[in-house]
């Protein structure tokens, strides 16, 4: 197949050390990089009603159950500019599991990313619990129940408060907030021996650099600790921390995969893709996803699943499962606007409202399937790039992703919604 | 300093990883403990693929795989120095 060539892009050097593999660099693109000045570093962001600051500006047509997801799709084709998040889960969930669910719902709801939410349920009692959730922070959000009302009036009397939502939230002026307002999470995913080598130090570099700036981090994949429980354990910022996060994953341990095991965590640790990429037991893997934190942080709190940091700044541990898109939103759930993501296989994961910027240092991954990869890191393996400067490049992409660079998953569409389910319906 | 084909960890490890495509056996590759960046030279015995890794030293059944300067597991069978260590000679000592 032959090439038309419709336009030429006027390119230029990128300004931007590892900065995305196949992204088009023009003379007009800023060169600014934060990572020359990180204590003073700026984006432009929405401060919400409740302070928080947002990177998107998303208005939100939001399922309460699997049952509405089909009015919350059709609401969003008709409103351009919003945004539905449909689902599986909502209905005869009981106890811890819907406490979960509601959290993770309200959650979603509440991220500074999100301008406002429109909610559409099946009855009023449970959309309601949502929306006063929601509500809560001061943002915008109205509730709509399809019983006695029917798909079709609902639809339209949701696509009125809608279109008020995103004309009003199009309106609102970002402002200049310091790289200190940033909440930023981490997983890893489709991990090899280069995640370990390089990517997953890259993240740790920067929580390294970001954490005693003011931000907030936060880790998790409870399973994905195993084999390394005791260089997590001993990161905690104190004895009761310890205990706390010991406790966690002891439980994961005794409840799930004691509970469940056949011989290595059913086949699943390390998963195929991580045995193709040259990983062989769960403490090589364990190992490699801890380099996520850094060399100097400790973490000052264990979060429930989705559960918001309450003990200001710092780097925070989350119960989550390793599953990619579970963890992602379980982490969004808490209020997290910014995830860094490394992968060496290839793992192509987004999330609806929140930027998922890829980190990549397997230089196959890069040269067969670079489109989803914002941080080239491959140059660590080749000993041209330090881990300090793959910390800087991811800081340089997380401020130019706070600024409106959209990551290769929000480009690419990638919009994985997972809510965690801790046990069968009734 | 040229692109190595093997990077370590610790110097305490007895395995590193190939951060090459397309290593063929016979190899005289440059290996770099990112640890202290110290290099050495050694001789791949076999095809091994990107991100796969190779033994550092002789290792015997039963011994213990050191990596990141931890244990990662236990060899299955013998292994020589320069060979493949994967899933068929080393498993978690967990299970």
């Amino acid at each position: 197949m032959s090439e038309v060539i419709m336009f030429h892009a006027e390119s230029a050097p990128n300004p931007f050390k590892g900065g995305a593999p196949d992204q088009f660099v023009t003379r007009a693109t800023p060169a600014a990089r934060a990572s020359e000045d990180y204590v003073n570093a700026t984006f432009r962001g929405w401060r919400r009603e409740n302070g928080r600051v947002g990177v998107r500006n998303h208005v939100v047509i939001l399922p309460l159950d699997d049952l509405s997801n089909s009015a919350c799709e059709a609401v969003a084709a008709h409103v351009k500019g919003t945004l539905a998040l449909p689902h599986a889960y909502g209905r005869l969930q009981f106890g811890a599991d819907l406490d979960l669910y509601f959290r993770t719902l309200i959650g979603i709801g509440s991220n500074p990313n999100v301008a406002a939410v429109v909610v559409i349920g099946i009855e009023d009692q449970w959309t309601n619990i949502i929306v006063e959730g929601i509500a809560k922070t001061g943002k915008p959000v109205v509730g709509f129940g399809i019983e006695g009302n029917g798909d079709i009036a609902t639809i339209a009397r949701a696509s009125y408060e809608a279109k008020r939502f995103v004309q009003w939230a199009n309106e609102l002026p970002p402002e200049t907030c310091s790289i200190s307002d940033l909440w930023v999470s981490t997983k890893c995913g489709e991990s090899d021996t280069t995640t370990g080598l390089s990517s997953c130090p890259t993240v740790g570099n920067m929580y390294d650099k970001l954490i005693p700036r003011g931000i907030y981090g936060v880790f998790g994949e409870t399973s994905e600790i195993t084999g390394a429980e005791h260089l997590c354990k001993a990161r905690a910022a104190s004895p009761e921390v310890a205990e706390k996060w010991f406790k966690i994953w002891k439980s994961y341990q005794d409840d799930v995969i004691e509970a469940h095991k056949t011989n290595d965590l059913s086949d699943s640790q390390p998963t195929k893709g991580n045995i193709a990429g040259g990983l062989t037991t769960i403490e090589e893997k364990a190992l490699g996803n801890l380099e996520k934190i850094g060399r100097e942080c400790t973490f000052i709190d264990a979060l429930e699943p989705a559960e918001a940091p309450a003990k200001g700044p710092g780097l925070y541990y989350m119960d989550t499962s390793s599953a990619a898109a579970e963890c992602v939103t379980l982490m969004a759930a808490a209020g997290y606007v910014i995830h860094t993501f490394p992968t060496g296989q290839g793992n192509v994961i987004g999330n609806p409202i929140v930027p998922v910027i890829k980190i990549s240092g397997n230089p196959r991954t890069i040269r067969t399937m670079g489109e989803h990869i914002d941080v080239d890191v491959s140059g660590v393996l080749r000993r041209e790039m330090t881990i300090p400067e793959a910390g800087d490049a991811l800081i340089d992409m997380i401020v130019r992703t706070a600024n409106g660079r959209l990551t290769a998953a929000e480009s690419l569409g990638h919009r994985e919604f997972v809510m965690t389910k801790l046990y069968r319906s009734a | 300093m040229s692109a190595p084909q093997l990077l370590v960890h610790e110097n305490k490890d007895t395995v590193g990883v190939v951060v090459v495509e397309g290593l063929k056996a016979g190899t005289d590759m440059l290996c770099v403990v990112t640890h202290d960046n110290s290099a050495f030279n050694m001789t791949a015995k076999m095809d091994v693929p990107i991100g796969h890794k190779i033994a550092l030293a002789d290792i015997k059944a039963g011994d213990t795989v050191w990596k990141y300067g931890q244990d990662i597991g236990i060899a299955k069978s013998d292994i020589a120095k320069g060979e493949h260590v994967h899933i068929h000679n080393m498993k978690t000592k967990r299970w």
